[in-house]
């Protein structure tokens, strides 16, 4: 319905129903836009900074890794607010220190185990609803919007990478949602990593004077950790099983 | 001798029907309160840890899905192999296979650490993934079975269309099979599983749970219907149970012979066979000995035809074994230390190389006992309202 007022000029005294529609359609874009849009990770604002031309890994040199130095779970359990409350069987881990010792010698190595980052992650493959994924740089995350907490992830895993989330959170950071009932692992501080920063790990590992982390683009030659893997001798962890981890150890 | 016609019943109302029934019902209410109390604390008030990240609801959903598969075997006979003693018995195969695959996916379904977004499952796929693969064939089983059952008691339905439909379901139930065993054989990180023989082993399995399953309900109904059941169905069905049991055993040996031969499962299979304790004792005294050992020379050892209570026996244990045999499975496989680096140790804080410790809870005990009532009830509420159950099983229909 409308009328004219007496310069002429059209008023609409109450909406039509094509207003009404009108309407109604902006404000479910409003109200829902940013709802589909926020993904955990990998939503349209880390979409923008992924780019498909790196590969991000890390390379951990375990003669420089201190048996007793853990500065690099503080730090990322720091930096994405989880904790454990003392109950090794259930507490998540993002990352842990783990001593590998050959049985042939019995020597002795001392590294941080997290997502390995595989080119080919087994989770990736296993999980039903396409929670996990990886992202076009290689950093392997979960969707936390999307993981039903099924646990075949964690099945799949070599690592024991991924934990889940047996309690209720309290306190979560905002670049790093977590849920009870979901699964969760490391995410290489991609956070940081979108923003031009490093992991947390690698920071606090360099703060402690041992150097024992690199990160950085394994497909940029002129990088520091491309230089060192070319020139010196690496391994993955499980590499029977040639899933190609963006984790690599030297000095094992 | 005349043979009687073979007319189909609902079973009639009485005081053991109803008493059967609130029995079920306990048990629902019991895993539905566990289903609220896990859901409302998390998963920490299960037994369940990071370690051992599926654990008693796996291992009955697992059991329930496998039995589905095999339950339906009584209908495959009857018309895909042609073998006329089975065919009274088709519409309760049926029934069971359809109600023994929702109790144990309502057990798999509670279990998951956010059931709310089960819409999630069912709105987002990924097709490198077995269990989407599951999901399909789980789904596809409850309509394709739907039809076969509406084929074969649809009147006007020309009883030429039961065979093709029988023999779509066999080959459904196969896949299906497969599709369960494969979501172990296709785990590549644990030494337990990353092996083929898994679907077929899984499907020898579905044989034995399935058929054990079935000869207890058929018993069970024919007493609550006051039916007749003669001890030929009984011996034969029987007799089939532990051919199964047999091909289970055939299978079992052949997929731990192969790992023995592989230095790299030598850790694996001394852990499983010789040093697991709980697991030894599961594996060779419950799954081999109780339930599959026992049951051959209890049948095969007599000349006599089986007796109802040999029978409820016979299935009993082949299903308490069947039991075991998934535990050893889902749990031991998991309890078994993964590897990190090949010819190394490993140790952390977070039990790396350590035997994983698992002691169910009371939770996901109810839980997986809620999926065999719903499974049970589902059944008997079948045969209540529709008519599955022959009025006479007695011998004297068996033809030859």
């Amino acid at each position: 319905m409308s009328f004219r007022m007496p310069n002429g000029a059209k008023v609409e005294d109450r909406p039509t129903r094509r207003d009404f529609f009108k309407s109604g359609a902006a404000f479910a874009t409003m109200t829902l836009a940013p709802g589909v849009t926020l993904m955990a990770f990998g939503g349209s604002a880390a979409s923008a900074a992924v780019d498909a031309g790196k590969r991000w890994g890390l390379l951990i040199d375990t003669s420089k890794c201190a048996d007793d130095c853990d500065a690099c779970v503080t730090a990322c359990k720091t930096e994405n607010g989880w904790e454990g409350n003392g109950d090794a069987e259930r507490d998540v881990q993002w990352i842990r220190k783990v001593t590998l010792k050959n049985k042939a010698t019995g020597h002795e190595s001392s590294m941080p185990v997290m997502c390995q980052h595989c080119e080919s992650p087994p989770c990736v493959d296993v999980c039903p609803t396409g929670a996990s994924f990886k992202r076009e740089d290689g950093i392997v995350l979960v969707d936390k919007h999307i993981c039903i907490g099924c646990r075949y992830c964690m099945m799949a895993c070599p690592f024991k990478a991924r934990s889940f989330v047996h309690e209720p959170v309290n306190n979560q950071k905002p670049h790093a949602p977590r849920g009870q009932g979901t699964v969760e692992g490391c995410t290489l501080c991609v956070h940081r990593v979108d923003a031009g920063g490093i992991p947390a790990c690698v920071e606090s590992c360099s703060a402690t004077g041992n150097g024992a982390m690199v990160f950085g683009d394994l497909l940029d030659p002129s990088s520091e950790i491309a230089q060192r893997l070319a020139e010196f001798p690496s391994v993955a962890l499980r590499p029977d099983l040639d899933l190609n981890p963006g984790v690599r150890y030297a000095e094992i | 001798m005349a043979i009687d016609r073979t007319l189909y019943r609902e079973i009639p109302v009485t005081n053991g029907l109803w008493a059967s029934a609130a029995v079920l019902v306990a048990f629902l209410l019991g895993a539905f309160a566990s289903f609220v109390y896990v859901e409302h604390h998390g998963h920490i008030v299960t037994g369940m840890t990071n370690q051992i990240v599926w654990g008693m609801p796996h291992v009955f959903a697992i059991f329930l899905i496998v039995a589905a598969s095999g339950a339906l075997n009584v209908a495959s006979i009857a018309s895909v192999f042609g073998r006329m003693a089975y065919k009274p018995l088709s519409r309760l195969s049926g029934v069971l296979a359809m109600a023994l695959l929702a109790g144990g996916l309502a057990v798999l379904v509670l279990d998951l650490g956010r059931p709310d977004r089960l819409i999630v499952q069912m709105t987002h796929f990924n097709f490198t993934s077995i269990f989407t693969w599951n999901i399909l064939l789980y789904s596809g089983f409850m309509g394709i079975v739907a039809i076969y059952l509406w084929v074969q008691m649809d009147r006007s339905v020309d009883p030429k269309w039961t065979k093709p439909a029988g023999l779509a379901a066999f080959v459904w139930r196969l896949a299906l099979t497969t599709g369960t065993g494969s979501i172990f054989g296709w785990l590549v990180a644990r030494p337990g599983y990353d092996a083929a023989i898994m679907a077929p082993l899984f499907i020898a399995m579905s044989f034995a749970f399935g058929l054990a399953i079935f000869i207890l309900v058929l018993q069970g109904l024919c007493r609550l219907a006051d039916t007749p059941l003669g001890q030929g169905t009984i011996d034969r069905l029987t007799r089939l149970l532990v051919l199964f049991v047999a091909v289970v055993l055939y299978f079992t040996a052949v997929q731990h012979l192969t790992n023995l031969y592989a230095q790299e499962h030598a850790g694996f299979e001394a852990f499983i066979l010789k040093e697991g304790g709980l697991y030894t004792t599961l594996f060779w005294g419950v799954q081999v000995v109780l339930g599959g050992l026992v049951p051959l020379a209890l049948v095969y050892g007599r000349s006599a035809p089986v007796t109802a209570g040999l029978a409820r026996l016979v299935s009993g244990l082949v299903i308490v074994g069947g039991i075991a045999q998934v535990y050893v499975i889902v749990v031991g496989g998991q309890a078994y230390p993964m590897e990190l680096f090949p010819g190394y140790e490993v140790s952390s804080s977070f039990l790396d190389g350590e035997v994983a410790a698992y002691a169910p809870r009371l939770p996901e005990i109810a839980l997986g006992l809620g999926g065999v009532a719903l499974a049970l009830f589902a059944t008997g509420l079948g045969a209540k309202v529709l008519r599955i159950l022959p009025s006479n099983l007695s011998d004297h229909n068996l033809p030859g």
